[in-house]
């Protein structure tokens, strides 16, 4: 099969979409930049070849009338299991990693007891991790430093009290381990661990016996397509870090841009906040850019700003706007300084305000900033589409839908749900139109 | 190879203009340091508007603060004299060649050429369009003490230089420019020595004019933005009415028609440029801290400044002005009056405008400069209207003249790279579609 990528390198997330010649996406990957654009490129890729498999499992399985209507109930726990299955696979090589570092002078005297340590919090992660992927659990991130990364330092603060062991021992393992497993390249037996999360998922559904043959083959073939990957157009800051040819390479104000056309084709304006830029956009009805502006000297009110307020509150990104829709009385702030936030959040909370209200006036005072650049950039027209990470904040969405409506009246506001993948769609796009204009193949 | 191998081996192309240029420029500074010695009077003014060939009439050296401010942001010190002015408290945000010259002042006012530069005898303030200069002269009056003459320039307000507006000018310049200028000097004013330096100026703005209407071939053999800062650099200087000026851009001229015969492009720092992709008029002055690298992320994608705003700052000539020997003082009055800022919005817009369709560009880029409001106020009102007129995409870039702080490579080359993709996407949009599009 024909297919056709798109990579975004963003500051914050690297984000690869997997397209087929008729324009369909097949998946979509996303994993966090880190500081390592070369395997985040990697990982983005592989996760958006997992999803792709999944979809091409969904068409497979179509077919097999024994789960006729069940088909996304199927897939769900086929994910969840897959995913627990990478999860286990990646703490083992955590593992590895953190007794590696086990040695030297700092360990002369407890190196066994450390090594036993580490094998206890292990056990205990691997016992957890089971809970982590169940039906309807909540993770607070996707990725497995924050994943592994949150739950190991619980662990290991138990298992090193118990053990009479310096927790800080542990710890220095774990920094020193995570950003090695975190950079390498992930196993490429994607087949192998579809096919035992693919058993699993069959001995716990009985209902589903009888048809057991015929699922397995149909996953199996699902596996078997060959995907050519004609094409592939990388975008986003990263970019130039990358072993990319010239022709490989798009702006990602043009990606954004024809990203946004090709989710709501009737878009004039886009608006993205990403991790360290944020955009205006206006675009023709073919998704060609008009014009644009963007943040320039500063980066003042930007995706990372919400990071910052984040860690600051020791809160996960995703949990600040949930927390910033509950409150009716936002405060009233103006600085919108990355640098600044922390000192701006712990003076509102000496003062008394409430967190939400505070989180609320953050969210207000990002989402005025972007509504300068988007009338710098000419305004907002209809439709509107609001892409990047943020757009993914309900609180943040909220206060842009009231500011559209004060300063631009009745505009429609699209935001997809997988809008933070639209710079690597509009790339995949035009990995696609480069392939048809006949340039020639891969980016290495 | 490594990088201090290859940086080493690594030699800036220049044609033989700068190099002359470079003597001169070196020729210009000894003699600003050697004032003490040969007892020669200085005079500071600044660029827009400059009437050095009246202060040649006055036997008196034109030492100008604001070719200082870009002499050092080339040369990569004026880095630390902004920091030097903000540690006496001047503000983040004035404009920064000011705080260069300061700072370079109170580091002891070595040149940029390392040479002490003198004291000036007087302050010619000759356009007042800037408020900044006003408050430039202000603090250099203070440290000096010495005369300081203001020459009004009224403002452009409704696009066109009236009668009024050029008596008012001529008769300042009878009744307070020029006495000021003798009684500080010593020398008497003499006309027709006036008539003789307009006369050589005019000849060289001819030749100037020529070179900077070169870029309308295709491909151009200049870059009228980067390449055009050097071409300009004579006759906004102190160099204009001299036979040297004059010299220079005859040779100049020359060299432009032989690489238009060869059916050459302009010349880069780092040799011929390429392919030429993409033609751009610019408004705004350029960064020069990172100057080089700021023009590489032009050249290296094949775009070429065909047209710039700034290369008019000093005075505007394309339009048909020239110094006139036979009305020396009016003539002076119309050059300081005709001056590219003290044009109003509707004039840039048509002059823009007007580069767009003429050059044959792809579309304007605005460099908008952080410190400098006498561009950059109105620029994205500028811009909406040159590509409503001329139906061509535009762009915003900011950066900032001669404060390294203010130059964000990253950002600046992104965007570039994005306005470069915008122009070819909307050419490519243009032509018939190839395959099945979306």
């Amino acid at each position: 099969m024909r297919t056709f990528v798109g990579v975004d390198l963003g500051s914050t997330t690297t984000k690869a979409v997997m397209m087929d010649e008729n324009q369909d996406v097949l998946g979509r990957g996303i994993t966090n930049s880190r500081s390592n654009y070369d395997t985040a490129c990697r990982v983005a890729g592989q996760e958006a070849r997992i999803d792709t498999r999944l979809t091409l499992c969904r068409r497979a399985l179509a077919g097999v009338g024994a789960i006729e209507g069940k088909v996304g109930d199927f897939l769900a726990d086929l994910e969840r299991t897959f995913r627990l299955e990478q999860f286990l696979e990646q703490l083992d090589d955590l593992e590895n990693t953190c007794l590696g570092q086990v040695k030297g002078e700092r360990f002369a005297k407890v190196e066994a007891a450390a090594k036993a340590a580490l094998a206890e919090v292990f056990v205990r992660l691997r016992v957890e991790a089971v809970a982590l992927f169940a039906p309807g659990a909540t993770r607070r991130s996707d990725f497995f430093r924050d994943i592994a990364g949150s739950r190991y330092l619980g662990v290991a603060e138990q298992v090193a009290r118990e053990a009479e062991l310096s927790y800080d021992l542990l710890l220095n393992v774990y920094d020193k381990s995570i950003i090695e497993v975190e950079n390498r390249p992930p196993s490429e037996d994607m087949g192998g661990k579809f096919m035992r999360a693919l058993d699993k998922v069959l001995v716990e559904a009985p209902q589903f016996d009888a048809a057991g043959d015929e699922i397995k083959q149909a996953v199996a073939d699902a596996l078997d397509v060959e995907l050519d990957e004609v094409y592939l157009v990388g975008t986003g800051y990263g970019r130039v870090t990358l072993p990319f040819s010239k022709e490989h390479i798009r702006s990602e104000i043009l990606c954004h841009g024809l990203g946004a056309h090709m989710m709501y084709p009737n878009t004039r304006t886009v608006l993205d906040i990403g991790g360290q830029d944020t955009k205006g956009i206006q675009i023709d009805e073919s998704g060609i850019v008009e014009n644009f502006q963007m943040n320039d000297r500063c980066a003042a009110g930007c995706g990372r700003y919400l990071g910052y307020i984040a860690d600051e509150m020791n809160m996960g990104l995703h949990e600040l706007g949930p927390m910033a829709m509950k409150s009716n009385r936002p405060a009233r702030i103006n600085s919108t300084c990355t640098v600044f936030a922390g000192a701006e959040l712990r003076d509102r909370l000496s003062l008394g305000e409430k967190r939400e209200d505070i989180l609320a006036g953050l969210h207000r005072a990002i989402i005025l900033r972007a509504m300068s650049i988007i009338s710098r950039s000419g305004g907002i027209k209809d439709e509107f589409t609001f892409t990047g990470g943020v757009a993914k904040n309900d609180a943040a969405v909220r206060e842009l839908a009231k500011l559209v409506k004060e300063n631009y009246g009745e505009v429609t506001i699209n935001i997809d749900p997988d809008s933070i993948y639209t710079g690597a769609l509009g790339a995949a796009e035009f990995a696609r139109r480069a392939a048809e204009a006949g340039a020639g193949g891969d980016a290495s | 190879m490594n990088a201090a191998v290859a940086k080493a081996t690594h030699e800036v192309v220049k044609d033989g203009s700068m190099l002359k240029q470079k003597g001169m420029m070196a020729g210009h500074y000894d003699r600003l340091a050697a004032a003490g010695e040969t007892g020669s009077k200085v005079a500071c003014t600044f660029v827009p508007g400059n009437l050095n060939e009246l202060i040649m009439c006055f036997d008196l050296l034109n030492n100008l603060p604001e070719v200082n401010a870009i002499q050092n942001g080339l040369r990569k010190k004026s880095g630390s004299f902004v920091m030097e002015a903000e540690k006496d408290g001047h503000s983040e945000d004035v404009c920064t060649y000011v705080k260069s010259d300061l700072g370079m002042i109170a580091r002891g006012n070595i040149g940029p050429y390392g040479k002490p530069l003198p004291d000036p005898d007087v302050l010619l303030l000759s356009y007042t369009g800037c408020f900044t200069f006003m408050k430039w002269f202000e603090l250099l009056r203070e440290r000096y003490n010495c005369e300081t003459i203001m020459l009004h320039t009224p403002y452009k307000g409704d696009g066109e230089i009236t009668q009024n507006m050029r008596d008012y000018m001529v008769k300042q310049l009878k009744e307070e420019v020029i006495p000021t200028l003798e009684r500080v000097s010593g020398v008497k004013f003499d006309i027709d020595r006036l008539r003789e330096y307009l006369r050589e100026s005019a000849k060289a703005e001819d030749d100037l004019v020529w070179v900077l209407q070169s870029a309308k071939n295709k491909p151009s053999p200049i870059d009228a933005y980067f390449g055009g800062i050097y071409y300009i650099g004579p006759i906004f200087g102190a160099f204009r009415g001299t036979e040297d000026a004059t010299d220079y851009y005859r040779y100049l001229r020359a060299e432009v028609e032989a690489r238009i015969q060869q059916g050459l492009g302009p010349v880069t720092p780092d040799g011929d440029m390429g392919e030429e992709k993409y033609r751009l008029v610019v408004e705004g002055p350029p960064n020069y801290t990172s100057f080089r690298d700021f023009w590489k992320m032009f050249y290296e994608e094949g775009a070429v400044v065909v047209a710039s705003s700034y290369t008019k700052v000093g005075g505007v000539y394309d339009f048909g002005f020239r110094h006139d020997p036979d009305h020396p003082l009016e003539s002076l009055a119309d050059y300081c009056l005709g001056v590219y800022t003290n044009r109003n919005l509707p004039e840039r817009v048509d002059m823009l405008t007007n580069y767009v369709e003429e050059y044959q560009a792809d579309g304007l880029l605005i460099n908008s400069i952080k410190s400098c409001n006498s561009f950059s106020a109105g620029q994205l009102l500028i811009m909406r209207e040159v590509e409503k007129r001329t139906g061509k995409p535009a762009a915003f870039i900011e950066t900032d003249l001669v404060d390294p702080r203010y130059f964000s490579p990253a950002n600046v080359k992104n965007r570039l790279e994005s306005y470069f993709q915008m122009i070819e996407q909307k050419r490519a949009s243009k032509r018939p579609a190839v395959g099945a599009m979306a």
